[in-house]
């Protein structure tokens, strides 16, 4: 009986250090995420008035977010835009990010300077310098031209594409995959982190699998399909999910610049948050409608 | 047997097992060679397309004015002049703003790191209660987007209260928007910049060591915490020093916090994000040039700009690329 109390004992102090090493977390989590958390949620049904010595809540219900459909002017195009944009890049990005890690995994001369190569994106596309460039009138208006004009520019994809629009088979779906080639640089940008996840995944799948594989005659072809993707598939999850988190966080996200302008310039806080809430809202189902697609396909090996 | 003979007798060992094999082996050789022709050509086309920008804002930085309109002049400048990085400089305060990013990039990452390595610690090594729950709130840091919080914790610091202390002795609620102070809350709280993502990456490296040498130690009466410094750590070093990079690359060129909280500290992010402006600026009141700053000339010093902000990065890469790559890559993340 004594001895078993003693076990409760150490238990329970360990269960004390666990708290105790995550403390930080949970006084950060209340303080900074629960609380604005819900404030956010109910400044967004009201109209908030800041005043010399606080801010004032006045409940409106649904106004904002009615507004942030038909009063404002430009927000319904550009969440629509994001999300097309969102809706192509990501399986894109996904795609692209597992066959460079199966690339990057493979013994060549030279791999160091490739894989070096290859994450210098992790630094490339963080936080102000992708949006930089299209952050100002003069380079925005610029571009406008170009694509006017692009319509008569040599590109070896507008080529193709009229070639194939001439053969008859220049249809919607080839418009798709000239989208992603056409992104192909913003593609690579972004996936970074990416690789580095499905390699780390690849790192841990054990090689006497390949070699049983192939000695029963098992193509590498085939082992890729029968045994790379589906050990490396949880990871494909993990990859959605901050693919599309990812996303929403960048810079040069035109809804977030959007939401930033109206709360920073124009200091109404209250439709900001409606448009933050609405973005936000739409990008958690899409998140777990495809995590929730995603989590019948994926194979857990332990 | 000289050099020469000992090629040819390669070569004739290789028809006759290709002969033997019916055929398969020269297949397979000539099979994998292809493959390799390609991977080349595929790796020379990425990697080319990632340095590109890079290669092409370095040749456009050091061009003079008529050299961007002249189409003569590509890749390599005319009339060389290291004047863009001058005028780049004296728009970005350069000096200054290298000396804040770099204080508050280094002091942010070491925060938020050595907190972020307990928690991870934490959630890998102790059973308690409510841990599950405790975790799905880590995930839903990763998820939830900052943005969403920014307007609150925006209201949060503008009137910044604990328990309506300040209001008693002040009269009034104390304004932290502005000052440095809210961010390192923030990051002591580990609720900064991706901090959901360091955390998880800990977990996941502590939980894959070997328990065998903590035991060993609490055995011969070793505290918890000192276990955990005196054992755990230096192991760990690796997959610290990777997160503690990213950390400090992620805070360097940040803008959304930077503007959120530090927006009267100069920083390069933010001075970058105005470059443009003052430029336009510049020219239309002391050039007296009404027609404001060229597209062209607003570009390249846009390029060069950028270039002064990552080009400590990109030192800093070089030497550790090792630490970015390898270490984050040998974790071992399982979904």
């Amino acid at each position: 009986m004594k001895r078993r109390s003693k076990y409760e004992g150490l238990q329970k102090r360990k269960a004390i250090a666990g708290y105790l090493f995550i403390l930080p977390f949970i006084i950060g989590f209340l303080a900074f995420m629960v609380k604005p958390f819900f404030q956010s949620l109910y400044m967004s049904f009201c109209d908030v008035q800041v005043g010399p010595g606080g801010f004032t809540n006045v409940f409106w219900g649904l106004k904002n977010f009615v507004e942030a459909f038909t009063v404002d002017l430009t927000f319904t195009r550009l969440l629509t835009e994001e999300l097309t944009r969102m809706a192509i890049n990501v399986p894109a990005i996904i795609v692209f990010s597992f066959f460079a890690a199966l690339l990057l995994n493979q013994e060549f001369k030279g791999r160091a300077f490739v894989r070096g190569v290859f994450f210098l994106p992790v630094i490339l596309s963080s936080g102000v310098i992708l949006g930089v460039e299209y952050d100002n009138p003069i380079m925005a208006q610029m571009r406008d031209v170009i694509e006017m004009e692009g319509a008569t520019g040599v590109s070896i994809t507008d080529t193709i594409k009229e070639v194939l629009n001439v053969s008859g088979v220049g249809n919607s779906v080839f418009k798709v995959v000239f989208d992603i080639i056409d992104r192909i640089y913003d593609v690579v940008l972004a996936s970074g982190i990416q690789i580095i996840i499905f390699l780390s995944g690849l790192q841990t799948i054990s090689k006497s699998m390949y070699e049983a594989a192939s000695i029963e005659g098992c193509t590498s072809w085939e082992s890729l399909w029968k045994i790379t993707f589906p050990m490396i598939s949880p990871l494909l999850l993990v990859n959605l999910v901050y693919t599309i988190v990812d996303f929403c966080m960048r810079t040069d996200n035109q809804v977030i610049k959007k939401i930033q302008d109206i709360m920073l310039a124009k200091l109404s806080y209250g439709p900001a948050s409606a448009m933050a809430w609405i973005y936000f809202g739409i990008v958690m189902a899409i998140i777990g409608l495809t995590s929730l697609i995603l989590s019948k396909v994926v194979y857990y090996y332990d | 047997m000289t050099k020469r003979e000992a090629k040819l007798n390669k070569w004739q060992k290789f028809w006759i097992r290709n002969k033997k094999s019916e055929g398969y082996l020269l297949k397979k050789v000539a099979m994998d060679y292809s493959y390799r022709i390609c991977r080349l050509f595929m790796m020379f086309g990425l990697c080319f397309l990632i340095l590109q920008p890079i290669l092409n804002k370095i040749s456009v930085s050091f061009m003079d004015e008529q050299d961007l309109y002249n189409t003569m002049v590509v890749n390599i400048p005319a009339n060389f002049t290291t004047a863009n990085y001058e005028l780049a400089a004296q728009f970005m305060g350069y000096g200054e703003a290298l000396r804040n990013t770099f204080i508050i990039s280094l002091t942010i990452a070491i925060l938020q790191v050595s907190m972020c390595t307990l928690v991870g610690y934490g959630f890998a090594r102790f059973k308690f209660p409510l841990k599950n729950f405790w975790f799905a709130c880590v995930i839903l840091l990763i998820v939830i987007p900052p943005q969403i919080l920014a307007t609150p914790l925006h209201l949060h610091f503008r009137f910044f209260d604990i328990f309506g202390i300040f209001k008693a002795i002040n009269g009034e609620a104390l304004n932290l928007r502005g000052s440095v102070l809210p961010y390192y809350l923030m990051s002591a709280g580990c609720m900064g910049l991706k901090n959901g993502l360091y955390i998880y990456l800990l977990r996941q490296y502590f939980r894959n060591q070997p328990i065998e040498l903590e035991e060993a130690a609490y055995v011969d009466g070793c505290g918890t915490l000192r276990t955990f410094l005196k054992i755990m750590l230096p192991d760990a070093k690796p997959i610290l020093v990777s997160c503690f990079l990213f950390s400090f690359v992620w805070q360097w060129t940040d803008g959304f916090y930077s503007k959120m909280f530090l927006g009267n500290t100069r920083l390069l992010s933010v001075q970058l994000s105005r470059i443009a402006t003052q430029l336009g600026a510049y020219i239309t009141t002391i050039l007296k040039n009404s027609a404001g700053a060229s597209p062209g000339y607003t570009s390249c010093i846009i390029s060069t700009g950028t270039l002064m902000v990552i080009i400590p990065l990109l030192v800093l890469y070089l030497f550790a690329q090792k630490g970015f790559v390898e270490s984050l890559a040998n974790t071992g993340i399982k979904g």
